[in-house]
């Protein structure tokens, strides 16, 4: 799958999540796995730190 | 077999670890995405597919805790509990608290305007360290070191003027090693500790890239951690301390959503085993 930003590849690990986050490694563009079944995935923009972010 | 659910709002490793460690103990673990569960006020705990506890572990503060409240609205048990998490969320509530049940902490200041805590400033000298009340990973904390950085600091406060800005929670600069120590402690015992040595300036928090590195729990840091925990009401809980020149130890924060992924890979106990035996059981009392 490639990046919706720049259209490098991105690194989709076969153990990930649906929640996780995957980067982009050329453009640092952060994603969310909204939907995976097997090997399709579908991502989402990632949101953004907010101010009440953290433990 | 017990059935327990994270409710999560970003899939980090303490979610995945602790759902590993569920499955491993042999429960039914399940993760729940909190940003696409709807819920109202008819809604029953039949369903959902909660489980027999929930972990709240939303790093969104507001979203955990509002996501909480519908949790025990539905009669669903839950870590932390509501109650808890709203307290250890707001630093003057938390430091309040700690002040109550004579806990030692940093003396902090509080105000409601920017122009009465300038006089205030004024009056007890420089330097104070301003915190947000609510927010996390040291966003927002600065030195107030002379009256230039208090009225630039105070000016942008009043023009974003968020509801929150007009809080201001000033805090003692506390005299001590360029470190702290954070204490995880679960159902009221401490359970690991490290400490967070500061990569340069004066903060430790480890979003920020300070060094985690292990620290033994002394018997005057497991006191402290206990009573702390108590106070806000138990759970699962990050205790903070500094180590004071004058005073010794000194509880400056509990968290409420501990972050523990660093500490877990030195801690002797396995904190993400020790948390969901801790919430199995929590329910089966």
């Amino acid at each position: 799958m490639n990046c919706p930003e720049c259209d490098a590849k991105l690194n989709i690990p076969d153990d990930a999540s649906v929640g996780e986050i995957v980067s982009c490694p050329e453009c640092g563009a952060d994603y969310e796995i909204s939907k995976k079944d097997g090997a399709n995935v579908e991502l989402k923009q990632a949101e953004t730190v907010g101010e009440d972010w953290g433990e | 077999m017990s059935k327990v659910c994270i409710v999560f709002d970003r899939l980090r490793t303490e979610e995945k670890m602790l759902h590993k460690e569920a499955s491993e103990l042999g429960h039914d673990a399940v993760l729940l995405d909190a940003k696409i569960t709807q819920i109202n006020t008819d809604s029953n705990r039949e369903d959902y597919d909660f489980g027999d506890v929930v972990l709240e572990r939303c790093v969104s503060y507001f979203r955990g805790l509002h996501f909480t409240s519908s949790l025990e609205f539905l009669n669903v048990p839950v870590l932390n509990k509501f109650e808890v998490a709203n307290i250890c969320g707001n630093k003057m509530f938390m430091t309040l608290l700690l002040k109550k049940n004579n806990i030692p902490t940093p003396k902090t200041y509080f105000s409601f305007s920017s122009d009465s805590a300038a006089e205030n400033l004024e009056k007890v000298g420089f330097p104070l360290v301003i915190k947000p009340v609510i927010g996390s990973w040291g966003r927002g904390v600065m030195p107030l070191k002379d009256k230039d950085t208090m009225e630039a600091v105070f000016e942008i406060r009043d023009i974003t003027d968020s509801p929150h800005d007009r809080i201001y929670y000033l805090q003692e600069l506390i005299k001590r090693p360029p470190r702290d120590i954070r204490v995880i402690t679960v159902g009221d015992e401490p359970i690991a500790a490290m400490y967070r040595k500061s990569s340069g300036g004066f903060k430790t928090n480890v979003a920020l890239g300070a060094e985690p590195e292990i620290c033994e729990i002394t018997k005057e840091m497991e006191d402290l951690a206990v009573k702390s925990s108590k106070a806000m009401g138990g759970g699962i809980l990050g205790i903070d301390m500094m180590e004071d020149e004058d005073k010794g130890l000194i509880v400056h924060e509990v968290n409420n959503t501990v972050e523990f992924k660093g500490l877990a890979k030195v801690a002797q106990r396995n904190i993400p085993k020790e948390m969901i035996e801790f919430a199995i059981n929590h329910v089966r009392k």
